[in-house]
């Protein structure tokens, strides 16, 4: 029987010929990656392993993001440990306040992940750089310490689900739609151990910021990876970016999957995800008035170019409605400076909205926008858990830039084409 | 090796938003995290639970977030063991590998209530529901994650060069 795409990774890593699904392997690593919540526990099991030195400098990104800049003094303690072992350890890829950027944003943006890869993170939103075809996933902090120890992980080899996507999305319709759209198909567990594969006629239609979001809300529905086959888009991006040569693979002919799922791009409607689960979701024609309090744009899975100026697209011109707290966040200083150069930041700040440093911080409710009781959000983050951004009574729906947008102009969970665009 | 306890019951899809908020996650401290352990589901429940108390949950338990800390708090918290339907797969490789011990088995997640006393045998995989009566089976554990077990954890097995 043939491999999948991830299959295949995940055996030139282990250096085998094949692998097959439930195998139990320990596979090489191109990229170990923690950030400020996840690396301190990483460094001090790290010690405990009595491994001494890195197994790369080169190899470990550390990215101080979730609490940074630094909330308060416990997070500036958490900071500071991580800022001191990526220096006794000489470790190349640590990005102070100035350089940072959200974790999954920045390590595809500065060629640090590539094509053909095998990467782990102790963020479960590692599973990001699959949008580029690598191999990418999501672990705690004790393999993390492995990680970084080792240079290797162990791995349950998944079996798949095939994601063929036909034909191109609608005019307002972006990857945020596409990857709610299937989570709300499947269900949250419905990849759980699995990976996503996708393929078909519709990815050439997806930019890599769109590709950057499905593969990134994976592990909202349970999988290990989400992963997209390698062609001229993802050349291009890659292409004066990649630190090292990468490799393309692809699932073989005969590859087995799980099950197939074949997705027509031109149906799928602006899609919301209500309170509390990424997998409760409505389109945006089957959605009662739901007046909000605040806006967020942003985070590792919609703080990219693409999400800022379809933000500012609709924000153009207008203003957010009375009351409605909207903070954007690009999710790095390359996208703040060019959100700057094309008059996005001036489109935002005239309509009224905030605009912050890259962080973390208010998708997980940790600080940047915190919700106060029954309080309710339009997000264009990745959960909308009890809880995730403050209060445990306050309500989260996750949705796309253009949705979220829409309903900040608004006051209420909108359509973006309710809106005429100037 | 077995555990004895009282049931703590959850349900679906139990996040690690709910295990430890994230408000939380400034500090990895077993004990610190305990109290505020399920904190946004019942806020009460941290003084419920009792050393040695099992956790039995339905699907997806511990989904969402890598964070390490969900575990930790779990067994800060004084559980001495997590059975559920099944588990997702993050929370699942950070329990074994911080040494939290978590069995899957849909029959025992299914049919055991709130407050049973219960009994698991880990080299068997057998569940006791000594309040009803009734036996379940757990899942065994793959043969490479028991060499972790044994190691004590993934910290032990890297020592005695098992990532070589």
């Amino acid at each position: 029987m043939g491999m999948t795409m991830t299959q295949k990774i995940m055996a030139a890593h282990a250096g085998r010929e094949s692998v097959a699904a439930g195998d139990f392997i320990e596979a090489d690593l191109d990229m170990v990656l923690g950030n400020d919540i996840t690396a301190p526990p990483a460094i001090a099991e790290f010690e405990r392993m009595g491994s001494g030195k890195v197994f790369h400098r080169d190899r470990i990104a550390l990215v101080p993001d979730h609490f940074a800049p630094n909330k308060d003094i416990k997070a500036a303690q958490q900071c500071k440990i991580m800022r001191d072992f990526a220096h006794s350890q000489g470790i190349t890829n640590y990005f102070e306040i100035g350089e940072m950027g959200i974790e999954h944003a920045l390590l595809p943006e500065k060629g640090i992940v590539v094509a053909g890869d095998a990467v782990i993170g102790a963020d479960s939103h590692t599973c990001t750089y699959g949008a580029l075809g690598a191999f990418s996933t999501g672990v705690g902090s004790t393999d993390m310490a492995a990680g970084m120890s080792t240079g290797k992980a162990w791995f349950k080899v998944p079996s798949a689900i095939s994601i063929v996507l036909k034909n191109k999305p609608g005019e307002w319709v972006s990857g945020k739609d596409i990857i709610l759209h299937i989570i709300g198909m499947i269900g949250v567990d419905g990849a759980r151990y699995k990976s996503m594969e996708y393929s078909g006629d519709g990815v050439e239609h997806l930019s890599m910021d769109d590709r950057f979001t499905m593969a990134n809300m994976a592990i909202e529905a349970g999988a290990k990876n989400g992963i997209f086959p390698v062609d001229q888009v993802t050349e291009d991006y890659m292409d004066g970016r990649a630190r090292r040569e990468w490799k393309v693979y692809g699932p073989d002919g005969d590859a087995d999957y799980d099950q197939v799922f074949e997705i027509d791009l031109s149906k799928i409607r602006p899609t919301v995800s209500f309170p509390h689960s990424p997998d409760n979701t409505h389109t945006i024609d089957d959605i009662p008035r739901v007046g909000i309090d605040q806006v967020v744009i942003g985070s590792c899975t919609n703080g990219r170019l693409d999400d800022m100026r379809m933000a500012a697209r609709i924000l153009k011109g207008r203003r957010v409605a009375k009351g409605v707290r909207t903070i954007i966040f690009p999710a790095t200083q390359e996208i703040y400076l060019q959100s700057v150069k094309e008059g996005l930041i001036q489109i935002f700040i005239e309509a009224g909205a905030i605009v912050s440093t890259p962080t973390c911080g208010p998708c997980l409710g940790g600080h940047m926008g915190i919700l106060a009781e029954g309080e309710k959000a339009v997000s264009t983050t990745n959960r909308n858990f009890i809880g995730r951004m403050g209060h445990h009574t306050s309500q989260v729906y996750l949705a796309s830039p253009a949705v979220a947008a829409a309903s900040a102009v608004r006051g209420f969970i909108s359509s973006p084409e309710n809106l005429e665009v100037v | 090796m077995e555990s004895r306890g009282r049931v703590i019951k959850f349900g679906d899809n139990i996040d690690t938003d709910l295990i430890i908020a994230a408000r939380y996650l400034s500090t990895a401290d077993p004990k610190e995290l305990a109290v505020h352990f399920m904190e946004d589901l019942d806020p009460e429940i941290s003084k419920r639970v009792r050393e040695g108390d099992i956790v039995v949950a339905g699907r997806n338990f511990g989904c969402g977030s890598s964070r390490e800390h969900a575990p930790i708090a779990i067994k800060g918290a004084g559980v001495s063991c997590v059975i559920a339907e099944s588990f997702a797969r993050i929370f699942y490789r950070n329990s074994f590998n911080i040494g939290l011990p978590i069995i899957e088995s849909p029959e025992a997640s299914r049919d055991i209530s709130d407050g049973d006393q219960i009994r698991v045998d880990y080299e068997t995989g057998e569940i006791t529901n000594i309040t009803t009566g009734r036996k379940y089976s757990g899942e065994a554990y793959p043969p490479f994650i028991r060499k972790i077990i044994e190691k004590g954890g993934l910290v032990g097995y890297v020592k005695a060069g098992g990532t070589e």
